[in-house]
């Protein structure tokens, strides 16, 4: 096998791998600092922050090592390369690196964003030198707020990686940032009347490795240190991009994209970046609801949990054909089972449709070309399907009553009257709070609609239940390719609302708390579709549903 | 030492030597007749035979670069000629261009012929316009007496010249920094490897070469290896790495001379030589305090130095970086060497790219230090700051991608080495030598 050598460890490499000395190195668990490096954009070895000592130990086992350092993200490994990151050589080098880079940069830590996750600030406390030597004035580079509609640049923070750039020309396609002037006047600058709004712009906010790009959205909201991050999923397309929700005393601020090969790979869109503002919406519902007389009262709990699982009892039993309830593609797996187990438990008659399926234009696939062309390779894919578990909840119901009922089927049967009872999971307000809409369900006899929102169709309902949003509730989201991923519980919901899957847990009367991973081993052990997330657990990147491989406990996996 | 009868400047000064009519009068296109009956490979052993080392400043060997192409590359293979001829005091390309253009159009073609390419891009500094009309209608008289075009003097090889006018930088005469330049982009040198004979301009392969040297290749093809071989020095048998500096070679003389100019003398004359005796001596009969072996970027000789041969291995011996481009700039004994250096950090500041942090901070820092210590407030300690800014910079320590911030950091080394009891003396007596507009006007 070919071995490479850094420092005193060393690492294997398998036939065919083509990593950098800064991969090596991370595989050996030694870091090597880095700014203009990202696995996502192409090399240009110019932020001169890896520098590293690299030669060859030769068959005889002599090693040979030239006297200057090399670019560690531009030097490929092979067997018998050795790598050295501790030298003086290097150690002095990394010291010149950021000394170079704190000349013209304000130090305006205090009152700067990026403070706490800034890799100036980590590789400065680890790899520089406590004080500076200069003595001049420094650069002075005037702000750019008008970089984009989310984006603005505080051009003396930026250190010219040029991450930005990159992304744009080679992620995006748009390529609207580029570079000015020259030398140490050089700044980071949009063309003329070309600002840079593409969808994918928040990224380079996330790709900044300072405080230059600061998102407009987030600017002054918040230190970062404050902020407590839970892994989820993007609800804004079937791509499910896995993000991180960073909030502070259930405010959430910000949704940061996470690694996931399996599902978008290091970024997100703009549409679920800034897409979540709804959850702290001032028209949330905060406890539950009950008809009296013409209108709803407020309720509690207690109060009505009983009721509804009563009503829905009597009116299915009465009627168990004419009963059916529609789930939306926006609910988890662990709420679809939940409402389908309940009500088929109660008569297997009742029908069960999924919600409807939003879907604007089509597939939004980057890097976009000039000419408007679909790209050679795509990158990265905004899907027109706007829901987050459409095949999850696809999958709940085909296996409670072997097919998938369309929305538009059930639309259809509450037109004709032919529907005495319906149970709404999360409304879609495009086509459910439609003035036909809401007055076919004025004629229902039990309506009961679990939702975030106040709505005109939530006014006709005999029970409002407040449920939760993605980011206030735990469970599983399966994307387009059939990726099934978990997410957590980033903040508690407003007032009274309840995360969904309690609510329709505690319907089922079962005892205990809800938990997600519970119901996951269950749903597993019962439908063949999701045997794969037996362990519960999903893990970071989640588990393909179709995926030919066992499953294998972290724990049980060989060293 | 004899007269040496000029080859490469032969033409220069003649009436209308600009012209194919009095050039081919002259002999004009012999070169490229004889290597039109020649094979490419033989042209290029000829080259290598022949020590050909570039004549743009690192002093590559010719020959061998040209080998370097891939071997039965189904083409296009680029021939780019770097005529961005920036660095300060270098003037020969512009002599050459502008007096005597078919001779490196001929030069092109038989390039061209050796390394199998028919397409050759000729990148031009913008400032040089004088040397573009001379160059188009030199080009333009080509295509039309079939000398370029599809049909070479009727042999059948294709090739053509395309004239690009850069738009003024420094960097773009580094040889990625121009391709990067050649392409429409901006002229960040790229990193290597690939180098370009095997990916250079639009991914192809690509040899890029010197305007001196092509003229070289005319008279090596038409004069033969072995008068090629008789000047210069041949190669130091104790160093490995020395190549030989063989051949004629231009010297552009300027700064306190009597008679600036370019003068074309074999490799290995003497600074003292080319001063006393080209040079015509000091004005006013002062005495040198330094000299600039090849371009600022070299460093300093000082004036203990004075007998150093100008060959491309001997400013190392010295501690200057190299030969550079030839041009001998010298610096009479009323100069400060603390304004000369400032003026050489403020011009690399200027021209530093920006892409690699250590010379785009590094650069700009040199000149505040330089700046500040002009203005009367410098600190002793400084000189070894800019020493260790100097010494952390460029391709040697490995902290760049391209040369240019050795260039910038050499002078800086060798003045402070060279001058370090100038830099003292003014650092203590706390004068400032600036004048009050320059306060002004810090790059």
């Amino acid at each position: 096998m070919p071995t490479v050598y850094i420092d005193d460890k060393s690492i294997e490499l398998a036939p065919g791998e083509k990593l950098n000395c800064i991969q090596a190195a991370e595989r050996a668990g030694i870091e090597i600092p880095s700014y203009c490096y990202h696995p996502a954009l192409s090399v240009v070895a110019s932020c001169r922050m890896c520098l590293v000592e690299v030669g060859e130990k030769k068959p005889d086992g002599t090693v040979s090592i030239p006297p200057k350092v090399f670019p560690g993200c531009q030097t490929p490994v092979k067997d018998g390369t050795v790598i050295v990151t501790n030298s003086k050589r290097v150690l002095d080098a990394q010291k010149a690196t950021l000394e170079y880079l704190l000349l013209n940069h304000p130090l305006d830590c205090p009152v700067c964003d990026q403070a706490g996750e800034c890799g100036l600030q980590d590789f400065s406390y680890k790899y520089g030198r406590g004080y500076s030597r200069l003595n001049e004035p420094k650069n002075i580079k005037p702000d750019k707020d008008y970089i984009g509609e989310q984006i603005t640049l505080f051009t003396d923070r930026c250190i010219m990686c040029t991450r930005c750039v990159r992304f744009t020309r080679e992620y995006s396609g748009t390529g609207e940032l580029q570079i000015i002037n020259r030398g140490s006047h050089e700044e980071i600058d949009i063309f003329p009347g070309q600002p840079c709004n593409n969808k994918l712009a928040g990224n380079v906010v996330d790709l900044c490795p300072v405080g230059a790009l600061c998102s407009k959205d987030f600017l002054y909201e918040q230190r970062v240190w404050w902020l407590k991050g839970k892994d989820s999923v993007c609800p804004g397309c079937s791509t499910g991009c896995s993000i991180r929700v960073d909030q502070n005393n259930d405010v959430l601020y910000r949704l940061k994209p996470r690694y996931n090969p399996q599902a978008q790979g290091h970024f997100m869109c703009d549409e679920g970046r800034f897409g979540w503002k709804y959850i702290s919406s001032e028209k949330r519902l905060r406890q539950p609801y009950q008809k009296q007389g013409a209108g709803l009262a407020p309720s509690n709990w207690n109060a009505v949990m009983p009721a509804v699982k009563t009503a829905i009892g009597t009116q299915v039993k009465a009627a168990p054909t004419k009963f059916a309830a529609i789930i939306s593609p926006w609910t988890t797996v662990e709420e679809a089972y939940l409402l389908a187990k309940l009500l088929k438990g109660l008569s297997p008659d009742v029908t069960l449709a999924l919600g409807p399926v939003r879907t604007v234009g089509g597939d939004d696939q980057y890097p976009k070309t000039v000419t408007g062309a679909p790209p050679k390779e795509v990158k990265f894919t905004i899907r027109a399907e706007k829901c987050p578990n459409r095949r999850g909840v696809e999958g709940v119901l085909e296996h409670f009553q072997g097919s998938v009922i369309s929305f538009e089927t059930i639309a259809s049967q509450l037109q004709s009257g032919a529907l005495e009872g319906l149970y709404v999971l999360n409304a879609d307000p495009e086509a459910m709070f439609t003035a036909d809409f809401v007055q076919a369900a004025k004629g229902l006899k039990l309506l009961v609609v679990q939702d975030l929102l106040e709505s005109p169709l939530a006014n006709e309902a005999h029970f409002v239940l407040a449920g939760a949003a993605w980011a206030e509730k735990e469970g599983t989201f399966v994307n387009h390719n059939g990726l099934a991923q978990s997410i957590f519980r980033g903040v508690r919901g407003p007032g009274e609302a309840r995360p969904d899957g309690r609510i329709l847990w505690e319907l089922n009367d079962r005892k205990g708390l809800f938990r997600a991973s519970t119901v996951r081993q269950e749903i597993a052990d019962e439908i063949v579709a999701f045997a794969p997330l037996i362990l519960g657990d999903l893990g970071e990147h989640g588990v393909m549903l179709n995926s030919s491989e066992p499953v294998v406990a972290p724990a049980l996996q060989p060293a | 030492m004899a007269k040496f009868e000029p080859v490469l400047l032969a033409r220069i000064g003649k009436p209308d030597s600009a012209l194919l009519e009095t050039y081919q009068r002259d002999g004009g296109y012999s070169a490229l007749k004889k290597a039109l009956g020649m094979a490419p490979e033989e042209i290029i052993n000829t080259v290598k035979d022949s020590g050909l080392r570039g004549r743009g400043g690192a002093g590559f060997p010719t020959g061998l670069k040209w080998t370097f192409l891939p071997k039965g590359h189904p083409g296009p293979i680029y021939l780019a000629i770097n005529a961005d001829e920036s660095e300060p005091g270098t003037f020969n390309n512009r002599i050459l261009m502008e007096e005597d253009p078919h001779q490196i159009i001929e030069g092109i073609i038989i390039s061209c012929f050796a390394i199998k390419s028919n397409k050759s891009f000729l990148y031009l500094r913008y400032e040089y316009g004088k040397s573009y009309r001379a160059l188009e209608n030199a080009v333009n008289e080509c295509y039309a007496a079939g000398i370029l075009g599809d049909n070479v003097m009727g042999s059948g090889f294709k090739c053509d010249i395309v004239l690009h006018r850069g738009a003024a930088a420094y960097i773009c005469g580094e040889e990625t920094g121009l391709i990067e330049s050649l392409e429409g982009k901006r002229a960040w040198p790229r990193i290597k490897p690939p180098f370009p004979a095997i990916e250079g301009a639009f991914r192809k392969p690509t040899i890029v070469n010197n305007i001196e040297t092509m003229a070289c290749v005319v008279h090596i093809v038409n004069k033969g290896v072995e008068w090629f071989k008789s000047m210069g020095v041949p190669a130091d048998p104790n160093n490995p790495r020395d190549a030989g500096s063989y051949g004629p070679k231009l010297y552009c003389l300027s700064g306190h001379v009597n008679k600036p100019g370019c003068y074309e003398v074999p490799l290995g004359i003497t600074a003292r030589q080319l001063i006393d005796e080209y040079g015509g001596g000091v004005p006013n009969g002062r005495g040198i305090k330094a000299v600039v072996p090849g371009g600022i970027s070299m460093g300093f000789l000082s004036a203990s130095e004075l007998d150093t041969p100008l060959d491309f291995n001997g400013p190392g011996k010295v501690g200057c970086l190299g030969l550079g481009t030839a041009a001998v700039v010298v610096i009479d004994d009323q100069t400060s060497m603390v304004d000369v250096l400032y003026n050489c950090c403020r011009f690399f500041s200027h021209e530093s790219c920006g892409q690699c942090t250590p010379c785009r901070e590094g650069t700009a820092w040199m000149t505040k230090i330089m700046h500040r210590i002009r203005s009367g407030q410098g600190e002793m300690r400084d000189l070894d700051l800019l020493a260790e800014v100097a010494g952390s910079i460029g391709i040697i320590p490995g902290t760049t991608i391209c040369g240019l911030s050795d260039g910038a950091a050499w002078p800086v080394k060798n003045a402070i080495k060279k001058f370090r009891p100038e830099f003292e003396e003014y650092i203590q007596s706390k004068r400032s030598t600036i004048k009050p507009a320059e306060l002004l006007a810090v790059h």
